[in-house]
């Protein structure tokens, strides 16, 4: 086969058949319509950022959160976007896995030049994902580390006082996430995944600026820019039901490249019934720890007091209705405070081991 | 324009450190050794995205195969193509969980095709004919970001 000529420049020989749009480009015009298009995403409508904010990239080491990272940095300066940016890493305390891409991250930090904090499960709530698996086994280990991930993230937010958390999240993700959603008949998930921005009352606005980037275009753009990433597959059991998802849609997509946008537009255009609206439960904070929750208790406390009675995979069946207090002796977790005074005026410890002051220019 | 704020690092885009890979390179060979009459190509393989797990932990392999297609003596040759590639990997290369890798005749959905650094979408994929000293490098997108 002759060499293709870029569609774009028409130059330079084409590296990339774009799945999106089947558009055959050069190395150079790739990473300029990749990177155009997620600014595209960020500064739709009214724009996901507001200047001088300070945002956490969430960083796990792996490609997509790398990709963003470098992205963000490149637009951030580009565009002159006036963004605060910070790498916000969770260990799950996962030997062998979690530790190994936690120095990429730490690589990630000095190539880019961001302040990196690292917060644990172990130090959040007593126990690492190891300690979790010993004790409940290996299935549904998956909801502790979810469940777990998504708080720390808000809280490590909280402590480094950053207004705004992005994450990774690809368009393949969130077509998956859509999927499984409609599969398990989440209605109020459904209806908030395909957002690019979430944000209730007491919680950090989330955005995902990847929501239209295919998974195929973050890795050749890993590859293409030799990025430093870690790829391995948590040792615990996978999530086998986003597995199976995964699968069907990497099929559907190998047939037609459009599918996963096709999907993420079908989980948009989803209206919820006000009569369905109103039967979804409101939003308070938790008694126990003041993390936002549906129930008097948040999951994570739940679950944390599971794991603390001694619980196996029952753990998982915790009531959220239990009294304020934990029973005595019991490990809970520190109250969730969002811009805590004491934060801003001393930081503590863990801030100052975490972040690193490296200037941000 | 994207060069200007480029990030420099010592990387090869492929998903894992070099840590986690002590022998980059292993030299594999054919089955039966070629007798020196044998025409044979070399053919380097990359494996990124963690998929070098299946390939005995060894994320960078260079082989020989046959220039052509074994077939019948009386038909022209035929120059090997990517399809012959991905069989040989599978019965030569391949150790374990073989479902992670193929799929019929080709790869898994989801995983990405590079030939000499260029999306094999634009090569013409099983089709495309192999040449001494070409470059493969096959990326997993089927895990964790």
């Amino acid at each position: 086969m002759p060499p293709t000529p870029c569609s774009l420049c028409h130059t330079a020989r084409a590296l990339v058949k774009r799945p999106k749009t089947g558009q055959q480009v050069c190395k150079d015009c790739f990473f300029e319509v990749f990177e155009t298009e997620v600014h595209n995403t960020i500064i739709e409508g009214k724009g996901i950022f507001e200047r001088g904010e300070k945002v956490a990239i969430g960083a796990s080491g792996g490609k997509d959160s790398t990709v963003l990272a470098h992205v963000l940095s490149v637009l951030n300066k580009r565009h002159n976007y006036g963004l605060d940016l910070f790498l916000l890493s969770i260990d799950e305390g996962i030997t062998g896995y979690r530790d190994d891409s936690l120095e990429t991250v730490k690589q990630n930090q000095v190539e880019y030049g961001l302040p990196l904090k690292i917060l644990s499960y172990n130090e959040l709530y007593g126990w690492t994902m190891d300690k979790i698996v010993e004790q409940v086994g290996r299935r549904n280990n998956c909801t502790f580390c979810g469940v777990f991930r998504r708080q720390a993230l808000d809280r490590g937010a909280a402590q480094l006082n950053v207004d705004h958390i992005v994450t990774g999240h690809n368009a393949d993700d969130i077509a998956e996430t859509v999927l499984m959603n409609i599969m398990r008949g989440d209605i109020a998930r459904l209806g908030r995944c395909t957002a690019v921005t979430t944000q209730s009352e007491d919680t950090i606005k989330r955005s995902k600026p990847f929501k239209y980037a295919y998974e195929k275009e973050i890795v050749m753009y890993a590859y293409f820019k030799k990025l430093t990433y870690f790829s391995t597959e948590c040792i615990y059991s996978p999530d086998a039901y986003r597995g199976h998802a995964r699968v069907f849609l990497k099929d559907l997509e190998a047939i037609r490249p459009s599918a996963i946008v096709d999907i993420i537009h079908s989980g948009e255009s989803f209206v919820l019934e006000q009569s369905v609206q109103k039967g979804m439960k409101a939003m308070q904070t938790c008694l126990r720890c003041g993390y936002i929750s549906s129930n008097d208790l948040c999951k994570a406390c739940a679950l944390l007091e599971g794991l603390e009675a001694g619980l196996d995979r029952s753990a998982l069946r915790q009531t959220q209705d239990s009294s304020t207090a934990a029973p005595v002796g019991h490990r809970t977790i520190p109250m969730f405070e969002r811009y805590s005074k004491v934060g801003i005026a001393q930081p503590t410890e863990g801030i100052e081991k975490g972040v690193q002051a490296v200037e941000i220019r | 324009m994207a060069s200007s704020d480029d990030i420099v690092t010592t990387s090869n885009g492929l998903g894992y450190t070099s840590s986690s890979a002590a022998h980059p390179e292993t030299l594999v060979k054919p089955p039966a050794a070629p007798s020196a009459s044998e025409d044979t190509i070399e053919i380097r393989i990359e494996f990124g995205g963690g998929l070098h797990l299946l390939f005995s932990s060894q994320p960078s392999h260079k082989i020989r195969i046959p220039r052509y297609e074994p077939g019948n003596a009386d038909q022209l040759p035929q120059a090997v193509t990517m399809r012959y590639l991905v069989s040989w990997m599978k019965s030569n290369l391949l150790s374990e969980r073989e479902e992670m890798f193929g799929d019929g005749d080709g790869v898994r959905p989801g995983i990405l095709v590079l030939i000499n650094d260029a999306d094999w979408e634009l090569e013409g994929e099983l089709e495309y004919e192999l040449k001494d000293r070409d470059e493969v490098v096959f990326i997993s997108t089927l895990h964790g970001g």
